[in-house]
């Protein structure tokens, strides 16, 4: 790569990794290089940003690349320190806010996952997972405006893009987030009223035909 | 902030074992309360009642979980030798090999080891690659860190004794292809505050040994 000045985001529409890296920019106000990646034909940039992993996002700052979904935010959130802290500055309010950001980045991908590509006991199992996490994620939120406090914060970036996939996951497993955790419903509105989000998420039924289109990828009925 | 802490973990433990460097680096005094995992303690409960593990580290009574979280907590709030670099990009940089270490290495060498048959040839296969993409890092470096010890190499500690220990208890041999990370291994385990918080290797031992058919019963053992 050269050592170009400026800030590119290597990602894929959909990618819930990637709009954590958006939210993040798009708080700070930086001007970047969107670039959307084929992921069955993964370009020559890609490969040698990411040559551990080959996975989007990849953050190359001034020819440098960053890797992976939350330590691309942490990166944002220390370069550019001057606006939207995203991260609070107490360090066992911080270790809290890695705590979690950790807990929604192995559970809930997964766990949703597990929503539409399986069926019968195993896709019911992954649900009663499912409103195990959600409803534990509420519990952390509480009364709160977001995770962060009054400010939007590092396990609300982690945890928004998710949001656009709920209508996917209620449809495929039969239950309702409003139902099951309605703060985090609450929450989600309430996250939609920033501009950082609403531009970068997609309407959740557009999500829900890409989910679609996975499960036909991988022959589940 | 007063300075009482507290350390709830197990000395045969490798996460355990993390936390005790990241405090003894920054020359801190800590209290560590031995766990039976077979018999949580309430007070272990009471403070991590998400995960019910340990390590917890109490500070005033303030409880932080999972280890890479409390060694960034204890670099932050502690003066003394520096566990992460403070530019950004190599503490990003740094992040990324521990999540490598956590995600890619620690599961494909602890599969390895507890599985047969072709789903133990695919996980070794992973965890050749990964273990060589790992010692390329190193760089000919004494340590991940360079000169001294960071957080890639506190995160990389059960490289330094306990998968030899584990492959030996089941009969595997994949860490001595690995000769630059053996080094490194050595290397941190002269390292003092890494010396005086390491357990006995036949601590290690007895744990796995009795173990060791868990091969035929497809089922891996985990620390809690």
């Amino acid at each position: 790569m050269a050592s170009e000045k400026g800030v590119m985001l290597l990602d894929f529409w959909v990618s819930p990794f990637g709009q954590r890296a958006r939210i993040a920019l798009a708080e700070k106000g930086v001007q970047y290089e969107y670039k959307e990646e084929n992921l069955t034909e993964k370009s020559e940039l890609l490969l040698k940003a990411n040559p551990v992993h080959k996975k989007i996002p990849v953050l190359i700052h001034d020819g440098k690349p960053v890797c992976e979904s939350l330590i691309i935010v942490e990166y944002i959130n220390e370069v550019w320190s001057d606006k939207a802290p995203l991260m609070p500055s107490d360090p066992y309010q911080k270790a809290q806010a890695r705590f979690w950001a950790d807990f929604v980045d192995k559970k809930v991908y997964d766990c949703g996952s597990r929503l539409w590509k399986l069926k019968g006991e195993e896709q019911q199992a992954a649900k009663k997972e499912m409103i195990e996490i959600l409803q534990l994620l509420e519990a952390q939120l509480g009364d709160k405006k977001y995770f962060g406090g009054d400010s939007f914060g590092f396990v609300d970036v982690a945890f928004v893009p998710f949001t656009s996939w709920f209508y996917s996951y209620e449809t495929c497993a039969n239950f309702s987030v409003e139902g099951v955790a309605p703060k985090i419903a609450q929450w989600a509105k309430r996250c939609m009223e920033r501009e950082s989000v609403a531009k970068t998420l997609y309407d959740p039924k557009k999500v829900y035909e890409f989910v679609c289109f996975l499960k036909k990828k991988f022959g589940v009925e | 902030m007063g300075e009482t802490l507290k350390l709830f973990g197990w000395k045969v433990s490798p996460y355990s074992h993390r936390v005790e460097v990241a405090l003894r680096l920054k020359g801190v005094k800590y209290e560590f309360i031995h766990e039976d995992l077979a018999n949580k303690s309430d007070m272990l409960i009471r403070y991590n009642p998400i995960l019910k593990k340990i390590p917890v580290l109490l500070h005033d009574d303030t409880p932080i979980v999972e280890s890479q979280v409390i060694v960034e907590y204890i670099d932050e709030v502690f003066d003394g030798h520096p566990i992460l670099p403070k530019d950004p990009y190599e503490r990003a940089e740094a992040r990324f090999w521990a999540r490598f270490i956590d995600e890619k290495v620690r599961p494909q060498v602890w599969m390895s080891c507890w599985t047969d048959g072709e789903i133990q040839k695919s996980f070794i296969a992973q965890a050749k690659e990964s273990l060589a993409t790992l010692q390329g890092r190193l760089e000919g470096k004494k340590f991940f860190g360079g000169d001294s010890i960071g957080l890639i190499d506190i995160m990389a500690c059960s490289l330094a004794l306990w998968y030899g220990v584990m492959e030996e208890v089941v009969g595997l041999n994949l860490l001595n292809d690995y000769p630059e990370l053996c080094r490194w291994g050595e290397d941190y385990r002269n390292v003092e505050a890494v010396r005086e918080c390491l357990p006995e290797r036949e601590l290690i031992v007895d744990f796995f040994a009795p173990r060791k058919d868990r091969i035929f019963a497809k089922k891996a053992p985990v620390y809690d």
